[in-house]
């Protein structure tokens, strides 16, 4: 049976607390490059992948935003090859590459504006997966004054180990 | 005991449909009616198989155990030839006759064929583009004949993909279109021009306000057309892309409304109890005018599907109507639109901002009501496009954020706090 309404661990932006540091941006770019180093990834490792997350500032404001795995997500309706689809056991939002043409419907529907299009290797769409490789987010892990939290299906704060 | 619902189409209307029916119902019979072959394809994916960008396994958007995950019987090149609107029932080419408690009227829209003299006589090379069976008979045709030229007949979305799928095959194409423009439903004439140009620039000959009077062939194949204004093109593929409309054939001798596609109410129902409409074939809600309207759009025909599952399945559920929008990407040049964008020049109540970026070969227009916006062109760079598209389903008022809207920075920041907010915090957003 195929649960469309099921919730997904979220990340929650304070954007009184962020500082604007982009480090976050660094770590995504990092988690989600082939070596997974920060050092290998940012010294040479070809493409360097796009980040995930956009980050927005303006005067004293800023904040990190990323997918928000909406419950009854706008591009799970638009995609045109079924590339985007719910993971059933996690309610995330993931994205298939090999599935994806680049149609950019997504990119067409989603209120955040939180879909790239990726030129680097073939033309996809990318976005913020939760860093499904990982335990934790790592934009998450690594923001040093907690203007990004995770918080688990039922909105409890979940912190690394 | 158990419901029995029966979906006429197997695109993606009738699939969206019977995941929602799973969502609330496990156990009700599903049966899933298809004129098609193949297990499901997605039909805009029909120029990228013609341009040879995918192969036909790749065009499937559900896999090929879905239906079973799913228990859904799908009968394959079925027809379904008759709905019983009294006994509740819908009569096959099989000459079976299926029972329902539920149905879902999901048959698309059908190429429109206009009358030109001499097409009857030509049965060979003469295609159109709407389906994979209409791809794969026009790649056999490629593949068995010598032919370097095509002539596309309509310069809509279809005609501009499939003239696309045929220019990355190497053929010349010559595109008639009778609007003094290409899309002229979906863009204004700067956003056109610039796709006109890229598009000769890519060896496509663009034959704008004129139109096919003739077909001449020879032995039941197409020799040449000859254009309204005297011009004749010697050809030996034609595709006839003019527009697509709602096949209503089902529906022409019962009792269910229809207006130019079926009639739907706000959930989908067709004026017959039990009996709903969805996708191409719906004339459902549009959320600018208020008014229903046909949207033969994919994110509206998987949406419309979806909710009428849930109401089939005894969930009543909403739906509050869409917009028209389309993301299409021509001689490299990807675009996205949103509703109204060519307001006519009487329409005093529309204002207008565009922005020309030549540099980064972009031009943006945002089409406002009364300071809401009713419309927009993203060409060139289509990044968060979709942050306009909530603006205007929302309905929010733009005028403290106005100088914004054009600017290379536009994100939620420059949106009002307070709306941000309930933006990132909120739930529930469709499309």
């Amino acid at each position: 049976m195929l649960k469309n309404s099921m919730r997904a661990k979220r990340i929650i932006i304070r954007e009184e607390y962020c500082m604007g540091c982009r480090l976050c941006e660094v770590y995504c770019i990092t988690q989600h490059s082939k070596s997974k180093d920060i050092m290998k990834c940012y010294r040479g490792e070809e493409p360097r992948p796009v980040s995930r997350i956009y980050f927005e500032e303006k005067g004293p404001i800023s904040f990190a935003l990323q997918c928000r795995h909406c419950d009854d997500a706008p591009c799970l309706y638009a995609c045109l090859t079924g590339a985007m689809y719910k993971d059933k056991k996690t309610g995330r939002i993931l994205h298939n590459a090999d599935k994806c043409v680049g149609c950019w419907m997504c990119i067409m529907v989603c209120p955040y504006g939180v879909i790239r299009p990726d030129f680097e290797k073939k033309k996809i769409a990318s976005k913020c997966d939760l860093c499904v490789e990982a335990e934790f987010p790592a934009c998450v892990e690594h923001c040093p004054n907690e203007a990004i939290i995770l918080v688990d299906e039922e909105g409890n704060r979940m912190k690394k180990d | 005991m158990k419901t029995e619902y029966l979906i006429i189409g197997n695109s993606i209307t009738g699939v969206s449909c019977l995941e929602a029916i799973r969502e609330v119902d496990n156990k009700g019979k599903i049966i899933v009616v298809s004129d098609e072959k193949i297990l499901n394809y997605s039909r805009p994916l029909i120029s990228y198989y013609l341009g040879k960008k995918l192969s036909k396994e790749k065009m499937a958007f559900r896999n090929k155990d879905f239906y079973e995950e799913n228990k859904v019987e799908l009968l394959l090149d079925t027809q379904a030839e008759k709905i019983d609107v009294a006994e509740k029932e819908v009569h096959l080419d099989s000459g079976e006759k299926l029972k329902f408690q539920k149905l879902l009227i999901s048959t698309g829209g059908k190429p429109v064929i206009p009358p030109i003299e001499g097409l009857n006589k030509s049965r060979e090379g003469v295609f159109t583009f709407t389906k994979f069976q209409d791809a794969r008979e026009i790649e056999d045709y490629l593949q068995a004949n010598d032919i370097t030229k095509a002539v596309v007949l309509g310069a809509g979305l279809i005609g501009l993909k499939c003239t696309e799928g045929l220019l990355k095959r190497g053929l010349k194409v010559s595109l008639v279109e009778l609007a003094d423009r290409i899309l002229a439903n979906t863009f204004d004439r700067k956003a056109s021009s610039i796709l006109e140009e890229a598009l000769q620039a890519e060896g496509c000959q663009v034959i704008k306000e004129d139109t096919i009077i003739r077909i001449d062939s020879s032995r039941g194949a197409i020799k040449k057309v000859v254009l309204r204004k005297g011009k004749d093109i010697p050809t030996n593929l034609l595709i006839i892309a003019i527009g697509v409309r709602p096949n209503l054939n089902l529906v022409k001798d019962t009792s269910i409304n229809y207006d130019k596609g079926i009639v739907v109410d706000d959930h989908l129902q067709t004026n017959i109890q039990d009996i709903y409409a969805a996708g191409d074939v719906a004339q459902g809600k549009d959320l600018l005018t208020q008014k229903t309207s046909l949207m033969a759009i994919w994110p509206v025909a998987s949406h419309q599907g979806k909710v009428a599952g849930l109401n089939m399945a005894g969930k009543p559920t909403k739906y509050f109507g869409s917009f028209i929008m389309n993301s299409v990407e021509l001689a490299g040049i990807p675009t996205i639109s949103f509703g109204i964008t060519n307001p006519p020049a009487e329409a005093k109540n529309l204002e207008t901002l565009s922005k020309t970026d030549e540099d980064r070969g972009s031009y943006r227009k945002i089409v406002l009501r009364q300071n809401k916006m009713v419309g927009a062109i993203f060409l060139g760079k289509i990044e968060r496009a979709g942050i306009f598209s909530q603006l205007i389903k929302d309905k929010i008022d733009v005028s403290s954020f106005k100088k914004d809207l054009l600017s290379d920075e536009f994100g939620l920041l420059v949106l009002p706090t307070e709306y941000r907010k309930h933006l990132v915090q909120g739930e529930g957003i469709e499309v």
